[in-house]
């Protein structure tokens, strides 16, 4: 099968995990022998040779295809010179727009230009890439042979629809994350506009989880015939053996992401609460940056625990791996996670996880606890329960990597493969 | 005349109440006496009631030629006193007719045979007291051991405490060749008569009735009747065991179980040459075959009809571990409340609920679990459990400073 993809990052270029699960799934598609045209806005030359890449930057349209017209005129959901930065929490959010308030600018005739220098981040100019990046599509979709397109979440779905429209060809929705899980209640309407058309326009779509499968059908309002789920897979399951050892004497309890809403940083606060309470022998410790970070340092305080919960602040590379390595548990409280691969990289340097019952990886890892984000209670007893009963840990040490193993993207694209050759017979 | 004899497993385990670890140390109640209730309303309304009265009106119907045997646990005639007399009474008149034999198990349908001989033996003496003063003095004579847990030795246990015989499953890796349609003897103490559960015509009542895509499907009376016909002249008895929610509760009423066993007597009694008997009854003038030799344990669940559905796991053989090192502690405390909690904090379904085996297709597991995981049942089961520790402690202190 010739499968023409619509990404929006490609490693070793991400800042999120799109980018990742994307080589992920290509990698199994061509272990799987199919043949990917993989499309991304710019192209930095180093990516691994997995599939025939296209560099939307580089791609000259040709306005002589009548088409062309018609499929600008159904681009109307997209608003394009709307501020909009899809990954950042509202201060930033709020960062950005103060800057392109005051430098202005509205449809851009450069989006018309036979080429475009894609910037491939998500910046201020976002809006106007993801139209660009459709046009580039419909020429991409004219000039090369497919079977079928697939396209992966909201900045890629105008591209989709316009292969789509070009070719004929069936259209697969790859959905990582929703806007209600990045925003909550309050969507950003443009985004959720591009969303709804992807989705509809899809002869098929594709959902990180189960979880994320009842929004598409509830929110969304699409089909549960058409919706199928594919959870991600873990490109390495080997356990990461660390030398980092504590410095502090007291067991440690983790939450490591961004400090925002959706992921539930002020639930694992007031466990923290009510675990001190009792076993005087833990520390808690909070990794990231995000818009609550001073609230949740105001609220430690208020609850008088400052020398026993502590804040790190932003951590990557190395630090982030230390950080698992040398906790005794770690909890993801997400308030909605389409899927979550973090509790997997816990689980890689046999950290015991506790994972809330409002994410997708909590589908397919059994070897954690497993609570609801709100239910403090809860929560609290199973940080307990790891520090103080000790089989618990020793099962999830012995069974989490074997379950890590069966995590294949080969096995995720082979299912991805009959959802090709479904919608290609139909 | 060859024989049928049925034997079903009465039980229904004290749940415990969601308990957090706050909660140790101050909260001395662990039993979730909502769902206890509600879980023992239903299924005598599913189960005990129709099926009972379905019993006794064949019983009648055949003047007693058409019987069957129960063993009801400790821990499940307390909950029938407690939520469901009604159920009790329509035991006591089946009893009562004396064509049902009833027989001996733990008290508190525990493992502790695979532990304690002295907690073992106390169990069991508690359970026939309890018998008797519920079922006008009936002393039970044949012995069945929690989830027809069986080995060597606790069959030579159980014939030292004075019975004729035992039930146990006639597992395939026990058996061999050997067929479960004869009576065998324990090969410490031959004086105790064992019989074998014939899995695969049990099962096929108990797991497979109701299941479309079994290739047998539906069990018509006459299909079974013509398969016990296919069973060689000379073996005698075909031993049909099974759990007593079978009826109406794991086959549900719709799956036509109950017409299934209104009709099967007067099918047997028509179409083949044999009867029904209780234990007692089978094991009165059988002739012993042979000797089974078990030296592990056995039993009566999954595939491997082994101990893996409650120990084995590192989660399991903590809490089993830590419950009885209090043992020596409890026998000292004088106290009907610890006793009672020492009781059904043994019962086997909490580390039931443990098991992990079936991560995969754990259907049957998490069916009968009221835990969403079995990290969740030890947690529950540890917080509970330290408690307990908590008080078993306090006690011994109290009794020593005197």
């Amino acid at each position: 099968m010739k499968v023409l993809m619509f990404g929006w990052e490609f490693p070793p270029h991400i800042s999120g995990g799109l980018g990742t699960a994307c080589y992920g799934l290509v990698k199994g598609l061509v272990h799987h022998k199919q043949d990917i045209i993989f499309v991304v806005p710019k192209l930095w030359g180093d990516e691994e040779p997995l599939a025939d890449f296209v560099n939307a930057s580089g791609v000259t349209i040709d306005y002589r295809e009548k088409k062309f017209k018609q499929i600008w005129k159904n681009l109307t959901y997209l608003e394009v010179g709307s501020f909009l930065v899809p990954y950042l929490g509202p201060e930033e959010f709020k960062k950005y727009t103060d800057y392109a308030m005051h430098d202005r600018v509205d449809v851009d005739e450069s989006v018309f230009s036979n080429k475009f220098e894609f910037s491939g981040k998500y910046g201020k100019d976002l809006m106007k890439e993801v139209s660009r990046y459709a046009l580039v599509a419909a020429q991409i979709a004219k000039s090369k042979d497919h079977d079928v397109i697939h396209a992966h979440d909201w900045l890629a779905y105008p591209a989709g629809i316009a292969a789509k429209h070009m070719s004929g060809k069936p259209l697969v929705a790859h959905i990582h994350a929703t806007e209600f899980d990045r925003s909550g209640e309050s969507v950003n309407k443009p985004v959720f506009d591009i969303e709804y058309a992807g989705l509809h326009a899809a002869d098929h779509v594709v959902a990180v989880s189960h979880l994320t499968r009842n929004i598409v059908i509830n929110k969304y309002g699409v089909h549960p015939d058409k919706v199928s789920v594919l959870h991600n897979a873990v490109l390495d399951a080997s356990i990461i053996e660390s030398k980092v050892k504590k410095k502090v004497p007291e067991k440690i309890v983790t939450f490591l992401g961004r400090i925002t809403f959706q992921k539930g940083p002020e639930y694992f606060v007031e466990a923290a609460k009510k675990v001190i309470d009792r076993d005087p022998n833990v520390r808690f410790v909070m990794a990231g940056n995000g818009d609550l970070l001073n609230r949740m340092i105001d609220r430690v305080a208020e609850l008088g625990m400052g020398t026993r919960f502590h804040f790190t602040g932003f951590l990557k590379g190395q630090d982030v791996d230390d950080m698992y390595a040398m906790s005794d548990v770690y909890v993801m409280p997400s308030v909605s996670e389409p899927f979550g691969i973090a509790p997997l990289e816990a689980v890689r340097h046999n950290t015991p996880v506790i994972i809330s019952k409002q994410s997708g990886v909590a589908e397919v890892l059994q070897n954690a606890v497993k609570i609801d984000f709100w239910d403090v209670d809860a929560m609290a007893d199973a940080i307990f329960a790891l520090l103080h009963y000790p089989s618990i840990s020793k099962m999830f040490k012995e069974l989490g990597s074997e379950e890590l193993k069966n995590l294949k993207w080969e096995h995720v694209a082979a299912k991805l493969v009959t959802v090709y050759e479904k919608i290609t017979k139909e | 005349m060859r024989t049928i004899c049925f034997y079903f497993q009465v039980h229904q385990p004290l749940r415990i109440k969601p308990y957090r670890f706050f909660d140790i140390g101050d909260d001395h109640y662990y039993w979730d006496d909502y769902s206890n209730k509600s879980i023992m309303r239903k299924v005598a309304q599913k189960c005990y009631l129709p099926m009972n009265a379905l019993l006794l009106d064949l019983i009648n119907h055949y003047n007693g030629a058409f019987k069957v045997s129960f063993s009801i646990s400790g821990v499940c005639l307390d909950q029938f006193e407690a939520y469901a007399p009604d159920v009790l009474e329509s035991f006591k008149k089946l009893v009562a007719t004396g064509h049902v034999e009833l027989l001996s198990e733990t008290d508190g349908h525990a493992l502790c045979a695979l532990k304690s001989k002295d907690e073992f033996t106390r169990m069991v003496k508690t359970h026939k007291e309890k018998i008797k003063k519920h079922f006008d003095g009936y002393e039970p004579r044949v012995f069945r051991n929690t989830e027809l847990i069986y080995s060597d030795s606790i069959g030579a246990t159980v014939a030292e405490m004075g019975y004729e015989g035992i039930l146990t499953e006639g597992a395939k890796h026990i058996l061999g060749w050997k067929s479960p349609n004869y009576v065998y003897q324990n090969s410490i103490k031959p004086e105790l008569k064992v019989l074998l559960k014939n899995f695969q015509l049990s099962d096929d009542i108990a797991f497979r009735f109701s299941n479309k895509t079994w290739a047998d499907y539906p069990l018509t009376t006459d299909k079974f009747v013509r398969w016990i016909n296919n069973i060689p002249k000379e073996e005698e008895t075909l031993n049909l065991f099974m759990d007593y929610e079978t009826f109406g509760e794991h086959q549900w009423a719709d799956s036509g179980i109950f017409e299934f066993m209104r009709a099967l007597p007067n099918a047997v009694f028509n179409g083949s040459d044999f009867g029904f008997s209780t234990p007692s009854e089978v094991l009165k003038g059988a002739k012993m075959i042979s000797t089974i030799h078990v030296p592990t344990p056995i039993s009566w669940a999954d595939e491997e009809r082994d101990l893996t559905a409650w120990l084995g796991n590192d989660l399991q053989d903590e809490a089993f571990g830590k419950l009885y090192e209090l043992e020596e502690k409890v026998k000292q405390i004088d106290d009907a409340e610890i006793q009672r909690d020492w009781v059904y904090l043994q019962t086997s379904d909490h580390f039931y609920y443990m098991c992990t085996k079936f991560f995969s297709d754990g259907d049957i597991h998490a069916y009968f679990s009221p835990y969403d995981s079995p990290y969740d049942a030890f947690i529950n089961y540890m917080n509970v459990l330290s408690d307990f520790i908590l008080r078993v402690d306090k006690r011994i202190k109290e009794k020593n400073a005197k």
